[in-house]
């Protein structure tokens, strides 16, 4: 099933405001995860996840540390899903 | 050189009674047990139903996010510390002469069992990347060092239901031997979760006056029949003397002296003979460079199981001689039920403020005094302890015979 960026990113929004506290609201797509956004390694574990459940993609452990930003996580999940 | 004296400048607790120190103490003067039926259903699974859950939940009083990363003696480690902090001033400390020791029994017991139940219901994958720094028995300390930045050194004796008690004669000693000039002390337990509980009911260490269980705990009473398992924590602000006079702190009293001994003779009895209980007073009272007719005022360990109450009273009457007849002897645990790793922390706070009110409070549920207790217990209502120079002490006992004994002097 093809994900619409805009879905992904709303999701995406849900959970690390879920897991780190950060208001959906200040979740944008250039947004650094630890800088920005202070998800720390074990946080970012809970991200990957709870994506992985919500979009039904696999996200594998050696990606992970390329998804510096939200942006390089949504355009993951995006193409891992179509 | 004068050896290094040790003041207490700051107190916080989360406790069965009270969410705050202030709280707690009004509580427990006016006698009111904090020990209730536990409404969740697992508790009528088990031969206990009761127990006592601090009377505010850390929801009330930290954010989701804090809370979903921490386990449960954590948060009670936290709110007491940020508590205790304030109080003491939020003072402005090389962060290098700054040492946090907090105590608990069993750590983040609740934690590893909800993770194990995920596990075997979701699988590894959802198994929480927290779950390590949660259960941790140092992670309370931890989490409290990491929060005031404490690079002292920050550590967790653990030795059961004393560790509380440990932890603040280990801050004491941090002090005295010059590695730090604060130390942030005390213990927690969060234990109130059926595995825990059925261990303990196991062993008929609690109490099964499941028809009234806010009369469940009941020291020094002919028909006691275990403790009540209670939840929370206390946190005592340890200062250099001269360092909290320099900075102009408010000094609630000194610590004088602490005594450590260990049994030798069973892994949970308590050794009827007490004479482990009887050193560690003694070792206590020479290092305060005290004697037994300093003590006015004893916080018991107490906590409402038919051996245990005698075998402490014999040693303290034996170790005190007949200076016991002036000692006011409280039984808190009457009123919180026993708090583990706790207990020794959040008495030893009640301790402060007993020396701080010179009034002691009471034992409350004894309908028939046991005659084997020997010592004077303080029952029913607050008792006025005298003018001048007072000193009290407070004495924790852990499964594995671990023996402390605390000393506290009015300043």
């Amino acid at each position: 099933m093809a994900l619409a960026q805009a879905d992904v990113l709303a999701g995406l929004k849900e959970i690390v405001e879920e897991v780190a506290g950060i208001p959906a609201a200040s979740i944008e797509l250039d947004k650094n995860f630890t800088e920005d956004l202070e998800v720390d390694s074990l946080s970012m574990v809970e991200v990957v996840v709870a994506a992985e459940e919500r979009f039904g993609v696999k996200i594998p452990d050696e990606a992970v540390t390329d998804l510096v930003t939200v942006g390089d996580a949504v355009n993951f999940i995006v193409n891992a899903a179509n | 050189m004068s050896r290094r004296r040790v003041v207490v400048t700051g107190l916080g607790a989360t406790t069965p009674v009270g969410g705050d120190v202030t709280s707690s103490w009004s509580a427990l003067l006016a006698g009111t047990s904090g020990v209730r039926s536990l409404t969740e259903e697992w508790a009528q699974s088990i031969p206990v139903h009761f127990a006592a859950r601090v009377a505010v939940e850390p929801s009330e009083q930290m954010e989701r996010v804090e809370l979903r990363r921490l386990d449960r003696s954590e948060q009670f480690a936290l709110i007491a510390s940020r508590e205790a902090w304030k109080d003491a001033g939020s003072p402005e400390i090389d962060k290098e002469r700054l040492g946090v020791v907090i105590a608990s029994g069993i750590g983040g017991v609740t934690t590893l069992l909800d993770q194990y139940d995920i596990y075997k219901e979701k699988g590894a994958r959802l198994v929480s990347p927290h779950t390590v720094p949660m259960l941790m028995p140092n992670g309370p300390a931890a989490n409290v060092g990491l929060e005031l930045q404490a690079r002292a050194g920050v550590h967790t004796p653990v030795s059961a239901c004393a560790s509380g008690a440990e932890a603040i004669g280990y801050a004491f000693d941090m002090i005295r031997n010059d590695r730090a000039d604060i130390v942030v002390s005390g213990g927690v337990e969060a234990a109130v979760h059926v595995l825990p509980m059925a261990a303990f009911a196991a062993m008929k260490a609690l109490s099964t006056r499941n028809d009234e269980p806010h009369r469940a705990s009941r020291p020094y009473d002919l028909n006691r029949d275990g403790f009540v398992l209670g939840e929370g924590g206390g946190i005592l602000v340890l200062e250099e003397y001269e360092h909290a006079v320099a900075r102009g702190a408010t000094i609630y009293c000194e610590i004088a002296g602490q005594g450590l001994t260990s049994d030798g003779y069973h892994i949970a009895a308590p050794d009827p003979d007490g004479a482990g209980v009887q050193r560690a007073v003694k070792f206590a009272l020479r290092d305060s460079g005290l004697t037994t007719k300093d003590i006015v005022h004893l916080n018991a360990h107490a906590t409402s199981t038919p051996a245990g109450d005698v075998a402490e009273a014999n040693a303290l009457r034996a170790a005190l001689g007949a200076d016991a007849d002036h000692v006011a002897v409280s039984a808190t645990k009457s009123m919180t039920g026993h708090l583990l790793g706790g207990a020794g922390a959040i008495e030893s706070v009640f301790i402060v403020k007993t020396l701080q009110d010179r009034l002691a409070p009471p034992t409350i549920n004894i309908e028939d005094l046991d005659p084997a207790v020997t010592v004077d217990v303080v029952r029913d209502k607050p008792r006025a302890l005298p003018a001048g120079d007072i000193a009290a002490l407070n004495d924790s006992f852990g499964f594995g015979g671990h023996n402390v004994v605390l000393v506290f002097k009015s300043i």
